[in-house]
């Protein structure tokens, strides 16, 4: 275990821990942008700079280790104008447009300006222009809005093992995106969109729906498939308009493709919500009793003129264990045959 | 007269001024001739590399029983004459020696690194074993336990040239006490010949003149850490250096210098080539083990260092090419004979490009602590045309400015530093009264601002705001409190950036502001003292001087200017884009330029 000292509070930390993670242990607030907890340290927007004794000049708390009797400042002036200028700096060549950004409310950068009261602007200057081209019906790519902080670079790399997006070109001119700019091929997991800490990674169907504020929030499983996944539902006038995964659940706030977008079932009106049975070439609504009664009859007569061979059940990936065991028991044991399959062979 | 040898300068610079055509009309010239068969016996041809003043190119010697004589600006249409009344008549042809200058240049300059170059045949791996190469290999495996080749480039005082100047012998103790077993086994070294700085090619130059130094220095420096392999990492931009390294390597692997078993020594040691895309950034030693891993090459947080956590996770030195050029020469000699240059915190010498307005440019090789007069004056044979000197620029985009006035200031680290200026790898630019401190300025941070990897904020976005407030300086849109911020954000971006790119980046701009402020100032006023800044000058006819011959009217681009013949001209500001042709063409001194 090693000793830090951070703004005159004690800790020990095992070896490895980074400053920032030891501040957190101790409730000690520093900012960060490109930081996230799931994903190796970049160091990039410097705001998690901080003073440690004996080195001249201020470290990213994000990627330094923590050594043995370490004394660390994590604010004092100088700190902070420098945290300040970096803010104006990542604003100066920012469209500002809050007014109608998706995810104002819900915006670190937002937070921070607001935290350092930046209103002018000592370094207006040139704004990268992009037309935004993505074709694809997930993802919203406002790469104006990217402040390079390269999360979504990292959790397509590390997490999700794609590798779709990468920082391409240098300078002011540094951009992320797909190779040659081409249009975003991927599996469109929209775990990008999930750690994105700006507005410039949002998903298409949530445009217009509501923002972060005044929507209820309903956690529950994913039912695409057997893993399970925490989903939270984001509901506003009685309409899921959004759905994201909490990071301390056991699936992390991870999602896939389906879990994240494929909501829309919910709400739409072609939904099926009561048995239809063909009468006469055409779909009638049914009671369940009767649709039931129906299924009974018709298996029992299938059977008996041709066989129980004749018959087979297909499940679905999204019921539980339980359902697919007692399915297939359903299938094997009252039916008699072994005529019986799963959609996740999909 | 029973040995006869041909000398012909073809690095990149001499290459460029025909070098190959000179070689070949030789050739041909004395298989012509009828020479002396016992000439014919002893005489060879070599391509040599660069000797460091290019401006001569095509160099050529003429060695005749070891007598050198040295022919500058050497065309292949000239050699049939050298032939003739030199080589078989035995008269030099005196007009096209090289004159006096040519022996300044080298007078004053110690050669340690750059004492093969030049001499020898980069090509051919007998012909810098007949000067002594690969010795200090044979040396070290014969005679030296790894820590003895530590303890010996520790005592040399050798810092790293690649421009931080952190003690090459502390590095690679560091690295080779890293636990073998925690690190399974292997570690690295790499060859750092990225060189992306503008106006630098000391690198080059090295490789391109003798790339068996840089080998043995690696491979010694691999036997001291406990490397098996090594990778140079050098620009694509450099093919001919590239190729003789390649040639280089196969040589040495073929004459068992590197390989397995070097020279039945146990030890296994190769080395790769990775070529680099011409990113300056990658430089960087955290960037180029990315690049080499083939990653973007972007740095990373330093600590770990590479010597812990380099190359793939392994432990990994990683040095410059005139570093580890130098080690096969400490090696041999000593490390006594190393210190005996230099000052007490510089050992050695230091190669430097000197560019710019002296007379002489050039690639020097200085003991360190020489007078910055000295290279200037001696060396550089002074300022061109006799003007004024303004500034010499050293450290190239991540260095500074030193003044005339302190001229005496010995060239080392420490000197240096403390005037906010740096060694840098090399760069040195000599600046005259013609040459705008603003611009200058500008020029390094167009440089550093396109080649910010984006990384970080203060960087990517912190330099491309030094330079639009630099360029609306020099458009005379300045605003009044334009010098306060350029000092405010370059010190922010300094002190926030995550690499030695951005961390250094502002350094032109910082320097020429705290030595020459009131030209900043004039700026602002909208003047340019230098008249280099096109937008704050303004160019009208002196009708005193006019003669109406014409000339400025036809040279005038834009149309601008109207007027009859023999006629005082005029030219029309709104329409005029300010290109100078009228000023340029003008033989009456006609033209003013405010
Ligand atoms: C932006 C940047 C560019 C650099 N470019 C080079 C280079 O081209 N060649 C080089 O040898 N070192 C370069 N360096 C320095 C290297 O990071 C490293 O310090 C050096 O290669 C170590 O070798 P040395 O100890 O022999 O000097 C650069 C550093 C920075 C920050
Ligand atoms: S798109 Fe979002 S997550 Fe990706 S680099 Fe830009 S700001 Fe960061
Ligand atoms: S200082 Fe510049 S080059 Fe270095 S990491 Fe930051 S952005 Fe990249």
């Amino acid at each position: 275990m090693l000793k830090v000292t951070i703004d005159g509070k004690t800790i020990e930390v095992p070896a490895g821990t980074t400053v920032l993670d030891a501040a957190k242990m101790l409730d000690i607030p520093i900012p960060t942008l490109c930081h996230h907890p799931k994903l190796t340290p970049f160091g990039g927007c410097r705001l998690c700079i901080v003073e440690i004794k004996g080195i001249p000049r201020p470290v990213t708390s994000c990627t330094t280790p923590v050594s043995d009797n370490m004394e660390v400042t994590t604010s004092t002036p100088q700190i902070e104008d420098l945290r300040k200028t970096v803010l104006e700096l990542i604003l100066s060549d920012h469209p500002n447009d809050c007014m109608v950004c998706e995810k104002a409310g819900d915006c670190t950068l937002q937070e921070l300006a607001y935290f350092y009261g930046i209103r002018e602007n000592r370094f207006a200057g040139e704004r990268r222009i992009y037309t935004k081209k993505d074709g694809n019906p997930f993802l919203e790519r406002d790469m104006e809005k990217c402040i390079l902080c390269g999360r979504c670079v990292k959790v397509c790399d590390e997490v999700q093992g794609v590798g779709a997006i990468d920082f391409t070109y240098r300078g002011f001119k540094s951009k992320i995106c797909p190779p040659y700019e081409k249009d975003l091929d991927c599996e469109f997991c929209g775990q990008c969109v999930a750690v994105c800490p700006t507005g410039a990674l949002t998903g298409k169907q949530w445009a217009h729906k509501g923002r972060q504020k005044d929507i209820k929030e309903i956690d529950t499983i994913c039912p695409y498939c057997g893993t399970g996944c925490n989903i939270t539902l984001h509901v506003s006038r009685n309409e899921v308009i959004r759905v994201t995964s909490k990071e301390d659940t056991w699936n992390e706030g991870w999602l896939c493709v389906k879990g994240r977008f494929g909501y829309k079932f919910i709400n739409s009106p072609d939904r099926l919500k009561k048995p239809l049975i063909k009468k006469n070439g055409k779909f009638e609504e049914a009671s369940w009793d009767e649709a039931l009664d129906y299924i009974a009859t018709r298996l029992n007569e299938i059977k008996a003129k041709h066989g129980a061979d004749a018959i087979g059940g297909l499940s679905s990936a999204r019921c539980t264990n339980e359902e697919n065991y007692l399915f297939q028991k359903l299938i094997r044991a009252a039916i008699g045959t072994n005529n019986i399959d799963h959609c996740a062979r999909l | 007269m029973n040995n006869l040898e041909i000398k012909v300068c073809m690095g990149t610079g001499g290459i460029a001024a025909g070098g190959t055509d000179v070689l070949s009309a030789f050739d041909s010239a004395l298989k012509e001739r009828s020479i002396p068969a016992e000439l014919q016996m002893g005489c060879s041809m070599h391509k040599v590399g660069c000797r460091g003043l290019c401006a001569k190119d095509v160099l050529v010697d003429v060695l005749i029983d070891d007598s050198r004589t040295t022919y500058q600006y050497i065309k292949p249409e000239m050699v049939q004459r050298i032939v003739d009344e030199h080589i078989v008549g035995g008269n030099p042809v005196s007009e096209w020696l090289v004159k006096e200058d040519y022996h300044n240049f080298h007078e004053k300059q110690i050669k340690v690194v750059l004492s093969d170059c030049g001499n020898i045949d980069p090509e051919d791996i007998n012909s810098y074993i007949s000067v002594g190469g690969y010795k200090a290999t044979e040396k070290v495996f014969a005679t030296m336990k790894p820590e003895d080749v530590i303890a010996e480039i520790k005592k040399s005082g050798l810092r790293g040239r690649g421009g931080a100047g952190f003690p090459t012998g502390v590095k690679w103790e560091a690295c080779r006490g890293v636990q073998p077993n925690l690190q399974m086994g292997q570690k690295y070294i790499i060859c750092n010949a990225d060189e992306g700085d503008p106006g630098a090619f000391m690198d080059r130059a090295v490789i391109e003149g003798n790339p068996h130094a840089v080998i043995e220095g690696m491979v010694i420096g691999a036997y001291a850490i406990g490397a098996s392999k090594g990778y140079v990492y050098i620009r694509a931009e450099y093919p001919l250096a590239v190729e003789r390294l390649k040639l280089a390597i196969a040589a040495a692997r073929e004459r068992r210098f590197i390989g397995k078993n070097i020279l039945d020594s146990g030890f296994d040691f190769d080395i790769k080539i990775k070529l680099g895309a011409g990113a300056f950034v990658c430089g960087e030693e955290t960037a180029l083990i990315a690049s080499i891993e083939g990653q973007r090459g972007m740095p990373r947080a330093k600590p770990p260092f590479p010597v812990y956590q380099g190359l793939w996770g392994k432990p990994t030195v990683i040095n410059n090419v005139e570093t580890l050029a130098n080690i096969p020469y400490i090696i041999v000699k000593g490390a006594d004979w190393f210190s005996s240059y230099g000052t007490e915190k510089s050992k050695g010498t230091k190669v430097f490009a000197l560019t710019g307005k002296v007379k002489n440019t050039g690639l020097i090789e200085v003991p360190m602590g020489i007078t910055l007069k000295e290279i200037i004056y001696d060396i550089g044979g002074g300022i061109e045309n006799d003007k004024k000197l303004k500034a010499v620029q050293t450290g190239g985009p991540s260095g500074g400015c030193i003044t005339p006035d302190m001229l005496d200031i010995n060239v080392d680290y420490e000197s240096l530093a403390k005037v906010g200026s740096i060694v840098g790898s090399g760069g040195m630019i000599v600046l005259d009264e013609d040459d705008c401190m603003v611009n200058v300025a500008k020029y390094f941070l167009s440089f550093t601002q396109a080649e910010s990897c984006g990384k970080c904020v203060p960087c990517r976005i912190g330099t491309k705001r030094l330079l639009e407030i630099l360029n609306r300086i020099t458009k005379g849109k300045g605003k009044e409190d334009d010098i306060e911020l350029l000092l405010k954000l370059g010190s922010d971006v300094k002190s926030a950036s995550l690499c030695g790119l951005g961390q250094t980046a502002p350094n032109p701009v910082l320097s020429t502001i705290k030595y020459f402020r009131e030209e900043y100032e004039a700026h602002l006023q909208g003047k340019c003292p230098a008249k280099v800044c096109r937008d704050l000058l303004t160019y009208s006819i002196i009708e005193e001087f006019c003669k109406g011959c014409g000339a400025c009217l036809r040279a005038c681009p834009a149309g601008a200017i109207t007027g009859e013949k023999k006629q005082p001209h005029k030219i029309a500001p709104e329409i005029c884009v300010k290109c100078g042709a009228c000023f340029d063409v003008c033989k009456f001194k006609a033209v003013g330029r405010e």
